[in-house]
């Protein structure tokens, strides 16, 4: 009596026709632009396209900004989720749609702010240059800030749902047993919104490994340095369409081997 | 030593309640949905602050706001085991007995074997391993107490400690948690609607009705004179202890054999009988009825449209009549009648 | 079931219109009689034709044409061309771009109308201390190029080659005009743009010529495209252009003769 599948009487299947075709449109508009890219990829000379210097300058650089970005956003990110969604500190509701402009702005206008702030002449970035000489455009630290400014986002508001959705009854279970509130949020909080983090981890890691807009605007192109995989793909595409395509296609698949293995884990709850 | 003089407002609760909880008492606060009985469980173990008052357990205040003082509910010497028992879910039954000990300061393997032991009393050894979803409800119960007590507290707190448990099981259940809070020494205050459960567990109740307590007494002083219409409608259950003298025959301490419809459960058991089911008569009823006694009419109190009769004789208990039966049979005070149980109006408890 | 057929005729009409008004686009003619003409300009000439597009619309022959400027990278014009872009002029920045297009066969006839020279962009002010060319391979500056694929940075490149100069670059920006707002901005030390670029910055921007031998002259050339929707407003613009009007306009721009 265990979830087999009852015969259909009078045809009638589990899942509505209407449905059916409306998910199917769904699916095909997802998949057919794919297809296009894979029927006109240069698979002869993909391997030689692949290997070239500057396919794999901005295919490492955009993992390893990708990471970093992830990184730092777990970091500051984690905290803001659980004030958000924990604390009863006055002006949360502000502090939670600071957070969600960047999703919101388009990615080159970040990009431009982010120049304001810390470019050379920013009023952050200006005062820190004359006095260390650091300056973050031109450098991948740069494509770190950028993509991390576009991500922080998708985490925060991943985790604060998370956090949300948890029995807060457990934390109390906790404190009465003696636990301190570090051991509370340590042992009780995270390890139930440890779904969530890695939601929000991998929704974070794979818009920064997307991001274009605030990257060019920002850190600016230059290979080795600057130029990630959607840079590089940008600008052959008006020189080198194969190559071009063959970017593309190394960028799908370096970010599906991710997102697959991930499927069922990054689903919140 | 519990000595709680709380006043507290939630929401549109308003808790006003003077109680204390002696060392090896059991007291079961008993009340209405709302009552604030767990909001007052809660304000002891420090998950709520008090809004004036003063709490403290064996001397040492625990919260005190005209004193300014508040003590975490981390720092307090309460053990608490919450309705659906809160195990942590990712955590085995073992460590979740454990983290107590861990949370002050205990090294892994020390804090599993100490728990290991305390698994073993409870009868759970083998369930160390399993997660709480694996468990049945006694287990997680059990767990859960395992868990409170294995800090030392000097109190321990219980609210509805049943509730998430099947009536199929909670006999049994009710039972065991008995025998187990038996061994702890502290004072214990359980949060209860059953009645049967307050009866069963408690040696003193405290009715909680509107935020006040309305009426405070042993579980047969209560039930023999309800102070208000909640409890006489709750505990409106009469309690007769004794032992089993034979499959279906329960022996009472004055001597009186009653009879009743099913094996006993036990050796020791507690027969729960409705007011309404006494039947009373003016002569000996003929007919069905084995269980049949001479009592005394102590007292009448009329309640709405119905008397409660209380009798003394080889069986004490309260009877529930109509006004009518009253008039009929002549009932008052120091009138003799006979009063009659079917067996299968008498529902048998371990204990 | 009939009942809601007609109750639904008025919505699907309504969506068909929408669709059909947003899809077809008369990129022709309008019923006013008004033409609408599409102009792709590399992003150098972005100012210029913007004037030019002004004093056309204004000129007695073309009264009422409504004028609009696409600018941006000479590649990526070319590649919306080529895509099947409804444009009806195409001006890029340089030849090679140009005849890709030609060779296609979606343009036919290019002239050149208009010469840039390139130039060294530095700040107001000059905060790098940028002489001369030689200067531009210093590490510590923060120096900028066009992007090797479009016209601005291989025509710079060239320069540099020919200037003996290994330029230490920090950024390849897609377009001129993107180039040219970090410099305006401080955020770069010295670029090389057009001297269009430098006259468009006024106060914002000084300019350092290349010494002569190692200076490029870019030659912009313009044409009408085959597959334009207004054919007979694209060759009006190109010859409009071309005119003494049109070289005094973009004279005013910083462009030369070709």
């Amino acid at each position: 009596m265990t979830g087999r599948r009852r015969p259909s009487r009078g045809g009638e299947r589990r899942e509505p026709w209407l449905l059916l075709g409306l998910a199917g449109l769904a699916l095909a508009y997802v998949a057919v632009p794919l297809l296009a890219l894979l029927q006109r990829a240069p698979w002869r000379d993909l391997g030689a396209l692949v290997r070239r210097p500057v396919v794999i300058d901005a295919l490492a650089l955009s993992l390893t900004t990708a990471l970093a970005a992830t990184a730092a956003c777990l970091l500051v990110g984690v905290p803001l989720a659980w004030v958000l969604a924990r604390s009863r500190l006055p002006g949360r509701s502000l502090a939670r749609a600071l957070v969600t402009l960047p999703m919101v702005l388009p990615p080159v206008v970040g990009g431009a702010a982010l120049l304001l702030a810390f470019g050379r002449r920013g009023l952050l970035g200006g005062p820190v240059y004359e006095a260390t000489g650091l300056l973050l455009p031109f450098s991948a630290w740069g494509v770190v800030a950028a993509n991390a400014f576009v991500a922080l986002p998708f985490l925060v508001l991943t985790v604060e749902a998370g956090l949300r959705a948890g029995d807060q009854r457990l934390e109390e279970a906790a404190a009465t047993l003696g636990a301190s509130r570090w051991t509370v949020f340590r042992r009780i909080t995270l390890a139930q919104a440890a779904p969530s983090i890695l939601a929000g981890g991998v929704l974070c890691w794979a818009r920064a490994l997307g991001e274009f807009g605030a990257t060019v605007t920002f850190a600016g192109n230059l290979q080795g340095r600057t130029q990630t995989m959607p840079l590089a793909v940008f600008l052959a595409m008006e020189s080198d369409r194969e190559a071009a395509i063959a970017l593309s296609l190394v960028l799908i698949a370096v970010s599906l081997a991710v997102l697959v293995p991930l499927r069922d884990r990054w689903l919140p709850g | 030593m519990l000595r709680a003089g709380m006043d507290l407002t939630l929401g549109e609760l308003h808790l006003d309640v003077d109680l204390e909880v002696a060392d090896g008492e059991v007291a079961a606060l008993i009340g209405p949905n709302g009552a604030g009985k767990t909001t007052a469980l809660r304000a002891i173990a420090g998950l709520h602050p008090l809004d004036g008052g003063r709490i403290e357990v064996d001397g040492e205040v625990l919260d005190d706001p005209a004193a300014g003082v508040f003590v975490a509910p981390a720092r307090r010497p309460v053990g608490f085991v919450f309705q659906d028992y809160l195990l942590f879910p990712r955590l085995s039954a073992l460590d979740n007995v454990a983290f107590g000990l861990r949370c002050r300061g205990w090294g892994r393997a020390a804090a599993r074997s100490e728990a290991g032991r305390w698994l073993a009393r409870l009868g759970l050894a083998d369930q160390a391993g399993k997660r709480p979803r694996a468990l049945s409800g006694g287990q997680a119960q059990r767990v859960a107490l395992a868990r409170a007590l294995i800090t030392d507290p000097r109190l321990l707190l219980l609210d509805e400690p049943l509730a998430a448990l099947d009536a199929a099981r909670r006999p049994q259940v009710r039972s065991e948690l008995r025998r187990h809070l038996a061994t702890f020494d502290g004072g214990r205050l359980l949060v209860t609607h059953d009645p049967v459960d307050a009866l069963v567990l408690a040696d003193r109740l405290l009715v909680l009705e509107g935020g006040r307590i309305t009426q405070v007494g042993s579980p047969a002083a209560v039930a023999a004179r309800p102070a208000s219409p909640y409890v006489a409608e709750l505990i409106g259950v009469n309690l007769l202890q004794g032992r089993a003298s034979g499959e279906r025959t329960v022996r009472l301490a004055s001597g009186a054999e009653l009879v009743v419809a099913d094996p006993l459960p036990g050796p020791d058991v507690a027969l729960a009988l409705r007011p309404q089911a006494v039947a009373l008569h003016r002569h000996r009823p003929e007919g069905s009825p084995r269980n049949c006694w001479w009592a005394t009419v102590e007292d009448l109190e009329a309640r709405r449209d119905r008397v409660r009769v209380s009798l003394a004789g080889p069986v004490t208990l309260v009877a529930e009549v109509t006004p009518a039966a009253v008039a009929e049979l002549g009932l008052v005070a120091g009138a003799r009648v006979w009063a009659s149980v079917k067996a299968v109006d008498l529902s048998a408890y371990p204990v | 079931m009939r009942r809601t057929g007609r109750r639904r005729l008025p919505a699907v009409a309504a969506a068909v219109a929408v669709v059909v008004s947003l899809g077809g686009g008369c990129a022709g003619t309008d019923a006013a009689g008004e033409r609408e003409l599409v102009v792709f300009a590399a992003a150098s000439l972005t100012d210029a034709f913007t004037a030019l597009g002004r004093a056309y619309a204004a000129a007695p022959g073309a009264a009422g044409a409504e004028v609009e400027i696409v600018a941006a990278g000479s590649s990526s014009l070319r590649e919306q061309i080529l895509a099947g872009a409804p444009a009806d002029v195409f001006a890029p920045a340089d030849a090679a771009t140009m005849d890709q297009v030609v060779a296609a066969g979606m343009a036919s006839d290019p002239r050149p109308f208009a010469a840039n020279r390139l130039e060294i962009a530095v700040p107001a002010g000059n905060p790098g201390g940028v002489d001369e060319i030689g200067d531009l391979d210093d590490p510590e500056l923060l120096v900028g190029l066009c992007a090797e694929e479009v016209p601005c940075g291989s025509l710079a490149r060239q320069a540099l080659d020919r200037a003996g100069v290994a330029a230490a670059v920090d950024t390849n920006e897609a377009d001129v005009r993107a180039l040219r707002t970090r410099i305006e901005a401080g955020e770069l030390d010295a670029g090389i743009v057009y001297r269009s670029d430098v006259l468009a910055a006024g106060e914002a921007v000084e300019g350092i010529d290349l010494p002569a031998g190692a200076n490029v002259v870019a030659t912009y050339p313009i044409a009408a495209l085959t597959s334009a929707p207004n054919p007979a407003g694209a060759a009006a613009f190109v010859a409009f252009v071309r005119s003494r009007q049109g070289e005094r306009i973009l004279a005013g721009f910083g462009f030369e003769r070709p």
